[in-house]
């Protein structure tokens, strides 16, 4: 089967500014992203990890170039458009888990498909079972504060599958988890990925994640510094921990 | 499988935040930050419960002229329109004090909710689905809050009239007059909690999603 892009930049530059100062955070960004990958885009703090997450995402809006999801070029949508997008195509996991407080579990995950039109008997079924599928079948009707970290991060991924989105966007979805957290989240983002064909992007410098990543792009100073694919990185993942541990 | 690709791109607009779901969910924001309704209500209920006791009090002149003794009517008709004049100016003052109260609390809410709303964004909300939602939370505290104020306001005045002129009072009941100035003090009331969202509902349905997750309070 050839390879079908559902992420593409072509160019893509932000900049902020700082007072009157110029700051480029993205310098020209060119990925592919295929569909039923799982990438990491890694690289230390405030390379431009998080911007590209949200350009991406169609959180924020690039400055010069192009971002295609699914082929559609996203600047061109209207604000309505946009939103749909949010809802149907892209699912949006957060390193602060990023629950609505005032919402159970159950609610949570049913939020989106509310949004998306789906009837409420209908929504709270899906709701229920990904729950389930992601190991909190008996926390329905918790709300976020009841949760531990790693129970709240679940609960996020199962929010984020509900609208059987083609995405899932991770931005640093381990940083607040202790390491056997961290590494149960990271695991049940390749089962869904596996299981159910969702393409995932994690934003990290999360080395855990190198285990389950088809490919892996670092980004140093709002360039791309290399693209690893899986068979390289395997032998690269002693020495980068070597790195750090040092 | 190819040819079902072009029908997967395609790009719909249909979103939607059923009534009942807005409600529910601004009914648990007004529990769950409990305290801070309080603070917004009882600004209504003063305001409200102002209006109210001068309205009934109106009320109350309005009937002992109407079927009074002939004695009070005369001493009742003095600088009459006086204590009209001053009392509007009373009335507006307090309402508006009110409606500078409720947008200050609801812009702290904004701020302190903007990883909330920015959220909400993620999964799809659209910008009237925020704004919806920040305007029933403040109608419903306007209707809590005028209610409880129409009362307040009401009882307060049959009180002091009572005090005053005794029996008098009953017989001269305006029964209908303070029906009707319930009903508008209700509805003046949703009317100046929605007027004093609409800015910081505004303010907050146009943050980025990016922005708006990104700001820490």
């Amino acid at each position: 089967m050839p390879k079908e892009a559902i992420v593409r930049t072509i160019g893509l530059k932000k900049t902020f500014l700082l007072g009157k100062i110029p700051l480029h955070v993205l310098k020209g960004i060119d990925i592919e992203i295929y569909r039923g990958e799982y990438i990491s885009i890694m690289g230390p703090s405030g390379s431009g990890k998080t911007t590209l997450f949200n350009m991406i995402g169609g959180l924020d809006k690039p400055t010069e170039g192009k971002v295609y999801i699914d082929e559609v070029d996203i600047a061109q949508l209207d604000a309505y458009e946009l939103a749909w997008l949010r809802c149907r195509k892209i699912g949006y996991i957060f390193q602060t888990f990023n629950l609505i407080p005032v919402m159970t579990a159950l609610e949570n995950v049913m939020l989106p498909m509310i949004f998306g039109g789906m009837e409420n008997d209908e929504a709270m079924n899906k709701a229920k079972e990904l729950l389930e599928t992601v190991g909190l079948g008996e926390r329905l009707h918790h709300k976020p504060f009841e949760l531990s970290g790693g129970q709240q991060q679940r609960v996020a991924i199962a929010r984020a599958l509900a609208n059987d989105p083609a995405i899932i966007l991770a931005d640093e979805p381990t940083g607040n988890l202790d390491l056997k957290t961290g590494k149960e989240i990271i695991h049940l983002l390749k089962e869904m990925n596996k299981n159910k064909e969702v393409s995932i992007i994690t934003a990290t410098h999360d080395l855990k994640m190198l285990d389950v990543s088809d490919r892996v792009i670092w980004i140093r100073d709002g360039l791309i510094e290399r693209i690893e694919d899986r068979e390289n990185l395997q032998i690269k993942v002693g020495e980068v921990e070597g790195e750090e541990a040092g | 499988m190819s040819t079902q690709v072009p029908e997967k791109r395609k790009i719909e607009k249909q979103l939607v935040l059923p009534l009942k779901h807005a409600f529910n969910m601004s009914l648990r924001s007004i529990k769950i930050r409990f305290g801070r309704s309080i603070i917004v209500t009882s600004s209504i209920v003063l305001g409200i419960a102002f209006l109210m006791s001068i309205l009934s009090s109106n009320a109350f002149i309005a009937g002992i002229i109407q079927k009074g003794p002939e004695s009070l009517k005369i001493a009742l008709q003095q600088n009459l329109d006086e204590i009209r004049t001053r009392q509007a100016w009373l009335v507006s003052l307090s309402l508006l004090v009110c409606v500078v109260g409720i947008v200050n609390a609801m812009l702290m809410a904004v701020t302190e909710r903007s990883r909330e709303i920015g959220t909400m964004k993620c999964l799809g909300a659209l910008d009237k689905f925020i704004v919806e939602l920040f305007l029933l939370e403040s109608s419903i505290q306007g209707l809590a809050g005028s209610i409880i104020g129409v009362f307040v306001g009401a009882l307060a005045t049959l009180f002091i009239y009572l005090l005053r002129y005794k029996g008098l009072v009953w017989s001269i009941f305006p029964g209908q007059l303070i029906i009707k100035y319930s009903v508008f003090s209700i509805l003046l009331g949703i009317v100046i909690s929605v007027i004093g969202a609409i800015y910081p509902a505004y303010i907050s349905a146009k943050l980025e999603p990016a922005e708006a997750i990104r700001r820490e309070v």
